[in-house]
């Protein structure tokens, strides 16, 4: 089964049976409302398709992907915010939110958002750079391990600190009410369902990248470094800059993923972006098994459904649960889900290794 | 004058609160390389402490002086059995330590939040320590001073602790080579435990002591641990030495980043600023000096 998988015909059925769930069933199934929710699960689950390679294979555990979401969030939301203020008030007026804030005059840097080029532009490349210098600066300097994790926090704490300051981001009410999306009306069903697709495309696609980055022999360097980081600095590779790939990667879906959350959930604020928000995309990574390519995607999508079934109904009940998860799974199950049939492999055979023996004694 | 001394103060007190959530989880994060995340959720245990004798006792001075050493007792009983149950289990995987101990945080959260409830409770300044005093021409609030008082104890304590008595010793020789320091005899297992609960109690001592000056409600504790553990990485690990001049420095750096702008760049800038300060020195301000690779 296995071996299968790993073969370019099972590669292949793989992604055509996940593009028959998501673009065929999925639709089938789900109501206009549920696949709605669908798409932001979606999102989460993009997210953890890169912390699956940063932390899965590349074992820095970033603890601040929040701050790159909210950045992909908040750029397309300025954008969305952008083209509602044209649509209402011609060119050059002001968003409605600032409208209320009394912020008359539209800040410099909003400006230019008002393109749709400039926009996915900046969502591609600002958060990839931002990721970039910020791992130059880390792993230049070997700072790595705990050390790296609690800086990747401590981002995020100050970017939602940030957030809150700005007024002409909405401050600690974020943006929301958007309602054109490149020119279409986000209400409408139709236009909803077409979200819908394009994040379960862009799933797709981050998983199929993803996984071309694990075959390549840059995916077996990025193992390598997680592993025995010393040895391959001292077969000549740099190992910092494998590192700063893998994190940018992460920080690039993270963002791609930010910004298909916007139009999809219609509302983003500093209250996602933070440290517990950014600490809650390691649950499913965790849970789904950090080191594989699906795990992560299965594990993100059923932590976010279990979140929705389950917190609002039982709110207390869910964060004893969420606690507990984090707990168990990382204490007794570091390999996740994925590692539950290799680990029951191990204990049959051991099992039956140890028959003959106390046959014997 | 006043330009001077008010952020100075600002500075010295930010720092001291910040070197009192900062002291425990030096010792706890620098012996054993563990990252205790629910040190925060400990820090919160002692401002309840702090709120339950001041329910039980009702006069506000009495119960204070009472619940600083509870407070103590509840956060090293935590530790321990945080220690104990899961800690000792995961030495070798720092990073899962940290996600493990995360979830224990969310717990202990939950459990505050529903027992005492999600708003904050109110605990009562002693009259002793209302109102401030005229120091060079500054009025310093006398809460602050009071914590500033208990940062220099605390750190003196623990100094005297790690430097002249025998358990002091123990934890040192730990720190500096566990493998050597078992084949002395040393049990680095019942070290461990013990500076686990040094180190946790001092987080339930932090948390009787911002009461003074803070809210308790269930996320009291993780408001401070961030800047804690930052302080930790800037200082450098184990280093007690370490962890005070990066309080204090960094409480001094947020002071003087809030003078001239809002309180929320000046978080930002004192990120920058310790990333930029992990340039020069990648261990932090002291390191230990040994000869491993990592």
């Amino acid at each position: 089964m296995s071996k299968f998988l790993q073969s370019r015909l099972g590669t292949w059925s793989g992604f055509a049976a996940a593009a028959l769930v998501l673009f065929g069933l999925a639709p089938l199934v789900l109501s206009g409302f549920r696949l709605g929710l669908f798409a932001q699960f979606i999102c989460y689950a993009i997210v953890a398709v890169g912390i699956g390679l940063a932390w899965g294979r590349g074992g820095m555990l970033t603890l601040g992907q929040g701050v790159f979401f909210g950045m992909g969030a908040y750029l397309m939301a300025m954008h969305l915010k952008m083209a509602d203020a044209e649509f209402r008030g011609g060119p050059g007026s002001v968003p409605d939110f600032m409208e209320l804030a009394g912020i008359r005059e539209l800040p410099a840097y909003w400006a230019p958002f008002a393109s749709p080029v400039f926009t996915v532009a900046a969502i591609l490349i600002l958060p990839t750079a931002v990721a970039v210098l910020l791992g130059l600066a880390v792993f230049k300097r070997r700072v790595k391990g705990a050390y790296f994790a609690i800086l990747s926090q401590a981002l995020a704490g100050a970017f939602a600190i940030l957030l809150i300051g700005q007024q002409s981001l909405g401050g600690f009410n974020g943006l929301s009410y958007f309602r054109y999306f490149f020119g279409f009306t986000i209400n409408d069903p139709v236009n909803q369902r077409m979200l819908y697709f394009i994040t379960a495309a862009a799933l797709l696609g981050v998983v199929a990248v993803a996984l071309q980055l694990r075959r390549s022999r840059y995916g077996e360097l990025l193992v390598a470094v997680r592993d025995a980081e010393e040895r391959v600095r001292f077969l000549g590779y740099d190992a910092a800059n494998v590192k700063v790939v893998a994190y940018a990667v992460a920080a690039l879906f993270a963002s791609i993923a930010g910004a298909l959350f916007v139009p999809v959930v219609g509302i983003i604020s500093p209250a996602s972006v933070g440290i517990v928000p950014s600490i809650m995309f390691i649950l499913g990574v965790a849970i789904g098994g950090r080191a594989t390519l699906v795990g992560p995607v299965v594990g993100a999508l059923a932590v976010a459904w279990a979140q929705t079934a389950l917190s609002e109904q039982f709110p207390s009940a869910w964060t004893y649960a969420q606690g507990l998860l984090f707990v168990l799974v990382i204490a007794l199950l570091p390999g996740g889900i994925a590692s539950i049939p290799a680990l029951a492999k191990r204990l049959k055979k051991t099992r039956t290794a140890s028959t003959p023996a106390e046959a014997t004694a | 004058m006043d330009v001077i001394v008010g952020p100075l103060f600002t500075g010295l007190s930010t720092g001291s609160i910040l070197l009192l959530a900062a002291l425990g989880l030096s010792l706890t994060f620098g012996q054993m390389g563990v990252i205790n995340m629910a040190h925060g959720e400990f820090i919160m245990a002692g401002t309840y402490t702090a709120y339950l004798t001041q329910q039980l006792v009702g006069d506000a001075g009495v119960s204070l002086l009472i619940a600083l050493p509870f407070g103590f007792a509840v956060g090293g009983a935590m530790g321990l059995i945080l220690e104990a149950l899961l800690i000792r289990h995961l030495y070798h995987r720092p990073l899962d330590t940290l996600l493990a101990t995360f979830g224990v945080g969310l717990i202990l959260q939950q459990v505050a939040r529903d027992i005492f409830g999600a708003p904050a409770v109110n605990v009562t300044v002693p009259e002793a320590l209302r109102g401030g005093v005229d120091i060079l021409g500054t009025t310093v609030p006398k809460t602050r001073l009071f914590i500033m008082a208990l940062a220099v104890v605390a750190v003196v304590a623990v100094t005297l602790v790690l430097r002249f008595t025998p358990a002091g010793r123990r934890i040192r020789a730990v720190v500096g080579n566990r493998d050597l320091a078992e084949t002395a005899g040393i049990s680095s297992r019942r070290v461990d435990a013990g500076t686990f609960f040094i180190g946790s109690g001092l987080a339930g001592v932090a948390g009787v002591a911002l009461t003074l000056i803070g809210s308790t409600s269930p996320t009291t504790g993780q408001s401070y641990l961030v800047d804690a553990f930052l302080v930790v990485v800037a200082g450098g690990l184990g280093r007690i030495k370490g962890a005070v001049v990066a309080a204090v420095a960094l409480g001094a750096l947020q002071a003087v980043f809030e003078t001239y702008s809002t309180a929320s760049l000046a978080k930002v800038g004192v990120f920058v600023v310790i990333v930029v300060f992990l340039q020069l020195r990648p261990q932090g301000l002291f390191t230990l000096r040994t000869r491993s690779l990592a």
